[in-house]
C-alpha cells in the first residue's frame, strides 16, 4: 500500500513536471528539432537576446505586471479592510459576492466588455486610440484586485481584534494603528496577494488580447501570434527563464508564509507558557 | 524574517520605479521622437536571429541617419486577417502600416478603411514586378504594395509515395496512401482542394458547386489521417503523414527540419491557389508620410532580401529575386519552386485566387464544412 502511494505520487509529479523538464532540456538543444537532441548549447539563449521585438515584449509584460501588482495590492488591501469593517452583515456579503464576480467571470467576457467600455469612453473623449498601455493596465488591475482581496480578508478575520483596540487604547491614532499594528499582521496575506497578482498579470492572454493598444504588445500575445509557424526554440529558452523566475518567487512566498506561521505558533506557545507560569505562580502564592 | 520582507519590498519598489521610468521613455517620450505603429503577421519579418538583419531596428537607425530625427517603431503582430480586421474595425486602435492578405485588402477597400498611398514617397515601388500590379484586390494600384506572395502546392514523402502518382490533386484522394494524407483544417482552403480538382470556381456563389465539392471531400474523409493547420509541420517532418497541401514557402521550413528517414518533395498541381500579402495604410494613420517611408524602406534591397530569406515566401520585388546572393543562399531548387515562372502570374492569380465571399456563401460554406466534420 505504501509503495503504491509512493508510485502514485511519483506519477503525478511526472505528469506535472515532465513537460517543463522537456522544454528546459530542448532549450539547450544545439539544433532546431523537437525530437533529436544534438549537444548542449546556449545557442537559443543567444538568439533570444538579439530578438529585440521579443525582448521588448518581455519588458512590456514585466512593466505591466509590476505596476498592476503594486496598484492592485494597495487598492485590494484598502478594499479588504473596508469590507471587513462594514457593520451591516448583508452589505458585507453583497460586497463579497461582487468582488468575486470578476474572478468567476470567464476571461473572455471580462476582456470583451472592458474593450467595449474603453472604445466607448474613448470615442466620447474623441481619442484616435482608445486602447493603449493605460487601458491594459486598468484591465489588469481589474482582474487582479479580487485575488488580493481574497488573500487579505482571511488574515483580517484571523487577526486578534484586541490588538488594534489595545494600540488605540494606549494612545495610537487610528492611522498609526493601521500601519504599525494591522499591516504587520496582514503582511503575509498582502504579500501573497502581491505575488499572485504579479503572476496572474504576467501570464494573462485573453484580457490583454482584447484590451491591447497599438503601441504595447505583451509576451503571451506575441507567442500566440508566432504559432502560425513552428515556434523556434528561443521561445523555449525564454520560457525556461520565466519558469525559474516564477519558481524563485513562489519559493520566496512560501518561505515567508512558513516563517510567519512559525512565528505565530511560537507566539502562541509563549503565551501558553506564560499562562501556565502565571497559574503556577498564583497556585504557589495560594499555597 | 523582517529583513527578507523589507528587502523583497524594496526590490519590488525599485522594479516599479525602474519600470515606470522605462515606460515613460518608451511611451510618448520626448516630443521629437516620431512613433510608427506597425501591425503585421507573427514571424513575418526578419528579426535579427541567426545573424540576420533586425529590420525594425535597422529602419530606426536608417531613418535617424537620413532625416536627423528619432523614430520609434511599435511593432505588433496578429494571427489572422480576421482578428486584425476586428481590431481595426472596432475603431478603438489605429495603426500606421498593416500587412493583410489580398481578400482582406479587397474588403477593407470596399469598406473605405484604407488610405490611398502617395507613391512619390515610395520610389522603390518601381522594383515591384509588373505581374504584381493590377491584381484584383487593388486593380488600380492605389492602396497597396505587395510584400510576399505564395502558391499552394502538394508536399509528399518520396520514401512512401510513388512518383508516378504525383502531379495533380488526386494524390490527396489516392487510396494507396490511406491514413497518411492530411487535409487543411479550415473550410476555405479545404474546399478549395476539391474545387480545384473538380475545376469549379473557388469564388462561385452557386451552392451546387459547393455541394459537389462537399461530396468529393466526404469521399476523401475516410482516407485522411486528420485535418490539420500548423500541426502539418510536425507531421510531415516526422514522417507521420506522407501527403499534404501547404504553401511553398513552408515546404522549405519543413525540409529544414525533416527527420533523416523522410524525403520531402513538392509539386504544384496544374490549377492551384495563390495569395499575396501587401502593405497598406489604414484610415486613422497618424503620420502617413512616415508610414510611406517605412513601406519604401521595406522595399529597399537589404531589408527586402533579409525578409525574404527569413520568411521563405517568394518576393514580388525584383531587387530580391534577381539578386545573385539571394539566389545562391536559397539554392537552385528553392528558386525553381518559389518562383515558378512569374510570367502570367497576374492572369492565373486573378482567375484562381480566393476573393472575398459574400456572407450568404460564407455561411453556406461553413455549414457544409460542419456537415463534413461531424458527419
Amino acid at each position: 500500500m505504501k509503495r503504491a502511494s509512493k508510485i502514485y505520487t511519483v506519477l503525478i509529479m511526472l505528469f506535472l513536471f515532465a513537460p517543463i523538464a522537456i522544454l528546459i532540456l530542448f532549450s539547450f538543444n544545439g539544433q532546431n528539432s523537437k525530437t533529436v537532441l544534438d549537444g548542449f548549447s546556449f545557442h537559443w539563449y543567444e538568439e533570444l537576446f538579439v530578438d529585440t521585438v521579443t525582448l521588448e515584449a518581455v519588458r512590456n509584460t514585466l512593466i505591466l505586471a509590476v505596476i498592476a501588482a503594486l496598484v492592485s495590492t494597495v487598492m485590494g488591501t484598502a478594499a479588504a479592510v473596508g469590507i471587513f469593517r462594514l457593520r451591516s452583515k448583508y452589505l458585507r456579503a453583497a460586497l463579497d459576492t461582487v468582488t468575486n464576480v470578476p474572478m468567476i467571470n470567464p476571461d473572455i467576457i471580462t476582456g470583451i466588455s472592458l474593450m467595449l467600455m474603453f472604445a466607448f469612453v474613448g470615442r466620447l473623449m474623441g481619442l484616435a486610440n482608445s486602447l493603449s498601455f493605460w487601458t491594459m493596465l486598468i484591465a489588469h488591475i481589474t482582474f487582479c484586485l479580487p485575488y488580493v482581496i481574497l488573500q487579505v480578508l482571511p488574515k483580517l478575520q484571523q487577526m486578534d481584534k484586541s490588538l488594534p483596540e489595545a494600540a488605540m487604547d494606549l494612545g495610537c491614532t487610528p492611522l498609526r494603528t493601521f500601519f504599525k499594528v494591522e499591516v504587520p499582521e496582514l503582511l503575509p496575506g498582502i504579500l501573497t496577494g502581491l505575488i499572485m497578482a504579479f503572476t496572474l498579470s504576467l501570464d494573462d492572454f485573453v484580457i490583454s488580447y482584447f484590451t491591447k493598444g497599438n503601441d504595447f504588445e505583451t509576451l503571451p500575445i506575441r507567442i500566440y501570434n508566432m504559432t502560425k509557424k513552428p515556434v523556434t526554440p528561443k521561445m523555449y529558452a525564454l520560457a525556461t527563464i520565466i519558469f525559474f523566475v516564477i519558481l524563485a518567487l513562489l519559493t520566496l512566498s512560501n518561505l515567508i508564509d512558513s516563517d510567519t506561521d512559525k512565528a505565530i505558533k511560537e507566539a502562541k506557545k509563549a503565551k501558553k507558557a506564560k499562562k501556565a507560569k502565571k497559574r503556577n505562580t498564583v497556585k504557589e502564592a495560594k499555597t | 524574517m523582517k529583513k527578507i520582507l523589507s528587502l523583497l519590498l524594496a526590490a519590488l519598489m525599485l522594479c516599479g520605479c525602474l519600470a515606470l521610468a522605462g515606460c515613460g521613455s518608451s511611451g510618448d517620450g520626448d516630443s521629437s521622437t516620431l512613433i510608427l505603429n506597425v501591425y503585421n503577421w507573427g514571424e513575418y519579418i526578419s528579426d535579427g536571429s541567426e545573424g540576420s538583419l533586425n529590420t525594425v531596428k535597422a529602419f530606426e537607425t536608417c531613418y535617424e541617419e537620413t532625416y536627423g530625427q528619432k523614430v520609434k517603431v511599435n511593432y505588433s503582430t496578429f494571427d489572422s486577417n480576421e482578428s486584425m480586421y476586428a481590431k481595426l474595425s472596432s475603431g478603438a486602435v489605429s495603426y500606421d502600416v498593416i500587412i493583410p492578405s489580398d481578400y482582406m485588402i479587397a474588403r477593407m477597400i470596399e469598406e473605405d478603411m484604407l488610405l490611398p498611398l502617395n507613391f512619390d514617397n515610395i520610389p522603390n515601388y518601381e522594383y515591384i514586378d509588373e505581374e504584381f500590379r493590377g491584381l484584383y484586390y487593388d486593380p488600380e494600384n492605389l492602396y497597396s504594395v505587395p510584400y510576399t506572395y505564395g502558391v499552394v502546392g502538394i508536399i509528399y514523402n518520396a520514401n512512401v509515395v510513388d512518383e508516378a502518382d504525383t502531379g495533380d490533386w488526386d494524390l490527396m484522394w489516392n487510396e494507396k496512401y490511406a491514413g497518411a494524407i492530411v487535409q487543411f483544417d479550415n473550410p476555405r482552403d479545404g474546399f478549395a482542394t476539391a474545387q480545384y480538382m473538380l475545376g469549379i470556381d473557388v469564388n462561385s456563389t452557386d451552392p451546387a458547386g459547393w455541394d459537389l465539392a462537399l461530396e468529393k471531400l466526404q469521399e476523401q474523409k475516410p482516407l485522411l489521417k486528420s485535418y490539420v493547420m500548423d500541426q502539418i509541420f510536425d507531421m510531415m517532418e516526422s514522417g507521420e503523414a506522407a501527403v499534404g497541401a501547404y504553401y511553398a514557402g513552408d515546404y522549405f521550413t519543413m525540409l529544414d527540419n525533416a527527420a533523416d528517414n523522410v524525403d520531402l518533395c513538392f509539386y504544384y498541381p496544374p490549377v492551384t491557389n495563390y495569395f499575396v500579402d501587401a502593405m497598406c495604410i489604414p484610415k486613422g494613420c497618424q503620420n502617413q508620410e512616415l508610414a510611406e517611408i517605412f513601406i519604401n524602406y521595406m522595399l529597399s534591397e537589404e531589408p527586402a532580401i533579409a525578409n525574404a530569406e527569413y520568411i521563405y515566401y517568394a518576393s514580388p520585388n525584383a531587387l530580391v529575386f534577381n539578386n545573385a546572393d539571394y539566389q545562391e543562399e536559397m539554392g537552385e531548387e528553392a528558386m525553381e519552386i518559389l518562383y515558378p515562372g512569374i510570367e502570367n502570374f497576374r492572369e492565373k492569380y486573378n482567375l484562381y485566387a480566393f476573393r472575398n465571399l459574400d456572407s450568404d456563401t460564407l455561411n453556406y460554406m461553413n455549414s457544409l464544412w460542419e456537415t463534413l466534420k461531424i458527419g
